[in-house]
């Protein structure tokens, strides 16, 4: 009997897929999904160009959202970066836009992340080590001395606080002079993914959706260039998922997003053209295409069909690729720099808008300056040198990618499905359903290692047994924690406490009245407010979260 | 009768990154050891003292986040204040091999890096723990 979780669960979702590698005679990808030793026409035999694939630029969207992709315009070149204090970040990103990066990451540290300040008691030992330690307005202005926000698109990776950082962003940017209704930029702000497997959830999940809701009201009436949200799915493939899963659950998430604004009162073409999406792009490479090119598909027929979306932008589902870090080895790193050249070769064979390339020491730390170099120049090769960037969706017509592109589809279908049996997402992950499939796929993905039914080289097969891990880690300044707490102190004791209290009051009273948190957020990050007295605030009236046990 | 392995799984701090604590939860589970995880979001003071409480041969701990220079010796500080010095402290994560010998000079057992399996860190449980208790009876 197949130990997958699918199988075992009695459901064998797509008739034949994730049966358990045990046999040389059959071939799996990394998710488990049986590959045929070749395909043919009977494979594409049910597939019609104009109802499935469409031209590229063509609802539905199969082969891209642009009619012209690379040629218009080419992906954003997007390293995610963040450590220490604001001043370093500040430091690094310099370093980065002078060779090229098109656009600005920030990774924030786990106390950030969190909602709280570098000086809270839980902060000890996090400070800055993840990412950069932004307590207050005053910290998110020396993140971006001398960055002028109003030309450069910026991506925060965010979530639990990511309205309250927003308005951090938007007050710096304000303050340089620019106009907030022409930044440019996205939040990641998916607390759905954080609940599911990312696990950096505060508030209960009702009141963290509204919170999102807040955000994407804010930005379809003030901030039009600005994607409020990033649908994720990346970090459901990073805690273990396979592909069909990391698919199917971030889409749920995004309709769950989508009902959920509806339901406040917005009209779906009013917010849907803001939506956008973030995926992992794995070692399967025929896998993450058919992948890439099944989210767009599927996302245009529901959007256009279901919601009734008539704005054909509402249809177009935009996203960023990430490389997977989980796929990378402390084991000979170098090798590293093959398996993102490929996965990123994935992401822009499937059509991301923009993609960040994992550095080679990503399994032993943040990167050195010299290994995000190679990253970045890994996605320059792409875009200029293998000649990739010229045609749009090579692939198409591929009788296997096709296959696996429907498989794809049907396998989120049934997916849908089982999540509206149990209620929807809220009620899923409160009874842990996401959680326990994730955890069932990772065990199941460990076990073949542990049997080399999958090959990794260097770590299970094909080992240097003379090897030392020789290559130079940054190393995060122990100093960040106390620099951080002196600022902290100092901007307490400057600014003026009764406007601060003031702030925070009206964003208790916003929040028992259910009225739109963000102008409140403006008002109390201008005011000096930090971060962590704005979710204690936030906390106060909402309460705080506490996951169901599932090993 | 020999008394079974029991390992208290931990995740200390805000870390929520979760998927190695489980797996190898559920590794040591099948391999018949009596499990029990805390989940996230756990202190190094509730950490002992939970180990302590259900009287574990074994705390692994995992950490990702790059705080296991300080919750490491935090958890051993507060398991020893507790009289739980002589359960053994391992665990994994992404740590450095500069780093993983510094912890274990100041008394961590084994830590396990990426790419580990989960066979050697059941081994490595097995064996400490029986050399562990082959001790205290000579004591």
């Amino acid at each position: 009997m197949s130990d997958h979780p699918a199988a075992r669960s009695g459901r064998d979702l797509l008739g034949g897929l994730y049966r358990r590698p045990d046999d040389s005679n059959r071939h799996v990808t990394v998710s488990g999904q049986e590959i045929p030793l070749v395909a043919t026409p009977a494979d594409v035999a049910d597939l019609d160009y104009a109802r499935d694939l469409g031209d590229p630029g063509q609802y539905p969207y199969t082969r891209g959202i642009h009619a012209d992709m690379y040629r218009g315009k080419l992906w954003t070149m997007r390293q995610f970066a963040g450590f220490g204090t604001a001043e370093q970040t500040n430091e690094r990103y310099r370093f980065l836009l002078a060779r090229g990066q098109t656009g600005l990451s920030v990774a924030f540290d786990l106390p950030t992340l969190m909602g709280r300040d570098s000086d809270d008691p839980w902060s000890a030992g996090e400070v800055g080590k993840c990412g950069v330690a932004i307590s207050s307005l005053e910290d998110m202005e020396t993140l971006f001395a001398g960055i002028p926000l109003a030309d450069v698109s910026t991506s925060m990776t965010i979530n639990s606080p990511a309205a309250i950082i927003w308005a951090m962003y938007i007050a710096a940017a304000e303050n340089q002079g620019a106009d907030r209704a022409k930044l440019r930029g996205t939040l990641q702000n998916d607390i759905l993914k954080e609940f599911i497997a990312q696990k950096e959830f505060i508030f209960p999940p009702v009141p963290s959706l509204k919170l999102v809701v807040d955000t994407i009201e804010f930005a379809s009436r003030e901030m039009p260039l600005f994607n409020p949200i990033s649908i994720s799915g990346y970090h459901i493939r990073e805690a273990g998922s396979t592909a069909v899963q990391e698919l199917a659950f971030t889409l749920a998430d995004g309709f769950a997003y989508v009902d959920a604004a509806i339901a406040a009162g917005l009209d779906v073409d009013e917010f849907a053209p803001r939506l956008s999406f973030f995926f992992n792009s794995h070692l399967d490479l025929f896998e993450e295409i058919a992948k890439f090119r099944a989210a767009r598909r599927i996302w245009a027929r529901h959007l256009r069909e279901r919601y009734g979306a008539r704005n054909p932008r509402s249809w177009l589902l935009r996203f960023h690729t990430q490389t997977a870090g989980c796929s990378l080895t402390a084991q000979q790193p170098q090798l590293n720099v093959v398996r993102t050249a490929y996965q990123a070769l994935a992401g822009v064979l499937g059509g991301t808008q923009s993609l960040h390339t994992n550095s080679l020491d990503e399994a032993l730390a943040l990167p050195s300056e010299e290994a995000v170099e190679i990253a970045l120049r890994t996605q320059q090769i792409l875009a200029h040198e293998i000649g990739v960037a010229s045609t749009i969706d090579p692939l198409a017509g591929s009788y296997f990618v096709e296959k696996l592109t429907t498989e794809m589809e049907a396998g989120a279908e049934a997916y849908f499905a089982r999540i509206a049996e149990v209620g929807g997402v809220i009620p899923a992950l409160e009874e842990g359903f996401f959680q326990r499939e994730i955890a069932d796929a990772a065990h199941w993905y460990q076990q073949a290692l542990e049997r080399k039914q999958r090959v990794v080289v260097g770590v299970n097969e094909y080992v240097n047994p003379d090897e030392k891990q020789q290559i130079p880690l940054l190393r995060i300044d122990k100093d960040v924690a106390r620099s951080q707490e002196r600022k902290l102190a100092a901007l307490r004791a400057r600014r003026d406490e009764a406007a601060v209290r003031a702030a925070l009051g009206q964003i208790e009273t916003a929040a028992r009245d259910g009225a739109n948190l963000m102008p409140r957020f403006l008002d109390a990050v201008r005011a000096y407010a930090t971060l962590g007295e704005i979710v204690g605030a936030l906390k106060a009236v909402y309460g705080e979260y506490t996951e169901p046990i599932i090993i | 009768m020999e008394r079974g392995i029991r390992v208290l799984v931990a995740k200390a701090g805000l870390d929520g990154h979760d998927r190695g604590a489980k797996v190898v939860a559920r590794a040591l589970r099948d391999a018949g050891m009596e499990v029990i995880y805390t989940g996230v979001r756990q202190t190094p003071e509730m950490i002992a003292e939970a180990a302590v409480q259900e009287d574990v041969d074994a705390v692994g701990l995992s950490v990702l986040s790059g705080a296991h220079m300080h919750v490491f010796p935090e958890v051993l500080r507060q398991l020893t204040a507790r009289g739980g010095g002589d359960i053994l402290l391992t665990g994994g994560g992404t740590i450095g091999d500069e780093d993983m010998a510094e912890l274990q000079a100041l008394g961590v057992g084994r830590l396990f890096g990426p790419g580990a399996s989960t066979r050697e860190i059941v081994d490595y449980i097995r064996a400490e723990t029986a050399r562990r208790r082959a001790q205290s009876e000579t004591r």
